[in-house]
């Protein structure tokens, strides 16, 4: 299986703020009543973008931005701390990709939201409070510019400014060497596996 | 050198370093359900895999099964689709499923604990976040997505980084009238609900000592409200007492060599943590959340938080609770008006939840203007409750006694609140939208206080309601 080196994404950027934003904001339950991810994306946030009586709501992903994202189906999310907590549904992360989102930049993820985002090779990149704080204010200030993501050499720029950005190693590696999806090298080690499930009671049936 | 059992059981299950740098881990136990795992299937069949270890993945069907009609199909044709693609997976690669006609289907994270499938120094995974529910038993359980869960299938192992280790420690006697439920609400309200990105809890001290497993579940069931992937409890005798004799428990044979390597797995004395915190069980007093994160708890007898207290992120979240729970800062929330009530949840729908409150419903009646439900975990709960009188007790109080499931703790059923409906709840979390309305209100706190909460028809203190 060969998959994309994701080195870097490069796109327009949207800002949805707040910290703590839950995966069940992210995508309801109600939306999890389904046997595939096909679709999730027009749900993203449904609750938050369209209120009790049917009608939107102010909202960041009800901007032209968020639409030129999806019309693009290439964008960056740039978000703030704890952001995908709660709930390990990888419906959220999958309904924001399907929407149009190919890179997420926080203060910090929730470690599940993580490892899903990564896995399908939407990189996650964290910036300190401080750069976070410039690159939200300017993504507002200037919606037309694009956002650079930069995994290989973590950064992150848009015009003229550029923030410093970290992301787990092990992640980055698998981003830029297009081994994101880490299935091929599991199944690698498939011997391995059925020697060290050998030396387990429990597995063996003790 | 001493190990941490995180260390312990890590080093047990390591298959190999990956190029990345991460561990190729075998996970022992597999427990899917019908919500995260259809997708998963999908994808081992899109890619000619097989499932590496049928006999280590566990099937039970819970997020979606109605708790009021037994009969199939469902009203809801989604959930019939859901339930029916889980029976059809199970079948085609053979793995054995708790189905709802078997007497033992209920909330995958009481199935496990049940059957005995959930032992010491082992490694389970689950494509649910509630997953270190199963750490109670000193075992290191990891919630996964469903991308992972194909992994597990397929290789039964993970790609996964080591965790540091936090050690919690809470020495001491918890007053009356303050259980398991406050203890865990309370250290996510100090530590806060992303305190614990990057670690594994080690809950630990004489409080711990003193709790039943199933206390020790309700504790560790919410460790990922904290930010923590995975926490456990070293296991004991009580640890042992639990299992022994479960259908998936060893056999006698067996049993002495087994209780020997459980035990061989617990934190060694003098082993380093990558962080301790320290907790007196004295001070926990119940606790209930007011806002929408399970961060965002007070004391039931403290007023809400004033705005201008709170630094600059922790404010924003605030207002945005404050307008959505329709509570003013800086005022008690004693008092606040309850419109439904919900007992249940692999937080605290348990056997000794049930006992606990029906010690104290007898004679009780819940308030007319509160509709109060609930729902047993699994089956298997719902039978011993049935078989020692429980089920009358809470009828007779105004309880509807419903079947086993997560119901209206993510209302994936057709268990919801309606419009802006105020819950009182045993479940885990209190985000916006959770129970099925995306302006109900949510607020969690201990099973004693969620029946006070029904008699009364506000929030209130338990203490004082069934003089604990």
């Amino acid at each position: 299986m060969s998959l994309a080196k994701v080195t870097q994404v490069k796109g327009l950027a949207l800002a949805v703020p707040g910290d703590d934003i839950d995966t069940d904001r992210i995508i309801p339950a109600r939306f999890l009543r389904c046997v595939t991810f096909d679709g999730l994306g027009e749900h993203a946030f449904r609750d938050e973008r369209t209120g009790p009586d049917g009608l939107e709501r102010p909202h960041p992903m009800n901007s032209a931005q968020a639409a030129r994202i999806a019309a693009a189906k290439q964008g960056v999310m740039v978000v703030g701390f704890n952001f995908g907590c709660g709930s390990s549904r990888e419906h959220a992360p999958q309904s924001l990709w399907r929407f149009g989102f190919t890179a997420f930049v926080g203060g910090s993820f929730a470690e599940i939201f993580f490892g899903n985002s990564t896995t399908l090779g939407v990189p996650c990149l964290t910036l300190s409070k401080d750069d976070l704080a410039e690159c939200d204010a300017f993504v507002r200030a200037n919606p037309e510019v694009e956002l650079t993501v930069d995994v290989q050499n973590l950064v992150v720029t848009a015009g003229a400014k550029s923030w410093k950005a970290s992301i787990a190693a092990s992640a980055r590696d698998g981003l830029v060497n297009g081994k994101w999806d880490p299935i091929a090298d599991l199944l690698e080690g498939a011997p391995a596996v059925d020697k060290t499930a050998g030396t387990l009671a429990y597995v063996v049936g003790k | 050198m001493a190990k941490t059992l995180f260390q312990k059981v890590w080093e047990a299950h390591t298959v190999r370093q990956l190029p990345n740098g991460q561990t190729q881990l075998f996970i022992g136990t597999h427990l899917i359900h019908e919500v995260t795992s259809p997708q998963a299937f999908g994808m081992l069949r899109d890619l000619g895999l097989k499932v590496k270890y049928p006999q280590r993945t566990f099937a039970t069907v819970d997020h979606i099964v109605p708790t009021n009609e037994l009969k199939e199909p469902y009203s809801d044709p989604i959930a019939q689709e859901m339930i029916e693609a889980l029976r059809k997976n199970t079948k085609d690669f053979g793995i054995r499923f708790f189905d709802t006609n078997t007497g033992t289907q209920g909330i995958v994270h009481m199935v496990g604990p049940e059957q005995g499938i959930t032992q010491p120094g082992t490694t389970i995974a689950c494509g649910d976040s509630h997953t270190a529910t199963h750490g109670a038993f000193g075992a290191i359980a990891f919630g996964i997505g469903t991308t992972q869960v194909r992994d597990v299938l397929a290789t039964q192992t993970l790609a996964l980084s080591a965790l540091k280790v936090r050690r919690i420690e809470v020495n001491g006697q918890l007053s009356p009238g303050v259980y398991a439920k406050d203890v865990i609400l309370h250290i996510i309200r100090v530590l806060g609900v992303n305190g614990g990105i990057g670690f594994a809890y080690e809950y630990a001290g004489t409080t711990f000592d003193g709790f039943s497993l199933e206390e020790r579940m309700t504790v560790c069931n919410m460790s990922i409200e904290g930010g923590a992937r995975c926490g456990y409890v070293n296991p004991d005798q009580k640890t042992f007492d639990y299992i022994q004799g479960k259908p998936y428990a060893p056999k006698a044979a067996d049993w002495d060599a087994a209780v020997a390597r459980w035990a061989s797995f617990a934190s060694d004395a003098g082993c380093h943590y990558d962080d301790v915190v320290k907790f007196n069980a004295a001070e926990i007093r119940p606790t209930v959340t007011w806002g929408i994160t399970p961060g965002q708890a007070i004391f039931i007898d403290e007023k809400m938080p004033a705005l201008e207290t709170l630094n600059a992120a922790d404010r924003a979240t605030a207002e945005d609770a404050y307008k959505h729970m329709k509570l003013a800062p800086d005022t008690a929330i004693k008092g606040t008006k309850v419109d439904v009530c919900f007992l249940g949840s692999c937080t605290n729908g348990r056997i000794s939840d049930l006992r606990e409150v029906a010690k104290y419903l007898k004679g009780r009646k819940v308030s007319p203007t509160v509709k109060a439900i609930v729902v047993p975990g699994s089956q298997l709960t719902a039978i011993q409750a049935v078989h020692e009188g429980l089920d009358k007790i809470y009828i007779e109080a105004g309880f509807e006694w419903r079947g086993a499931g997560c119901s209206m703790c993510l209302a994936m059923n057709p268990d919801k609140l309606v419009g802006d409906q105020l819950c009182a709840s045993s479940s885990n979390r209190n985000f916006k939208g959770r129970q099925g309305s995306q302006t109900g209100r949510t607020i969690l706190m201990s099973p004693l206080m969620v029946a006070a909460a029904a008699i009364t028809g506000q929030v209130t203190d338990a203490r004082e309601v069934f003089k604990v």
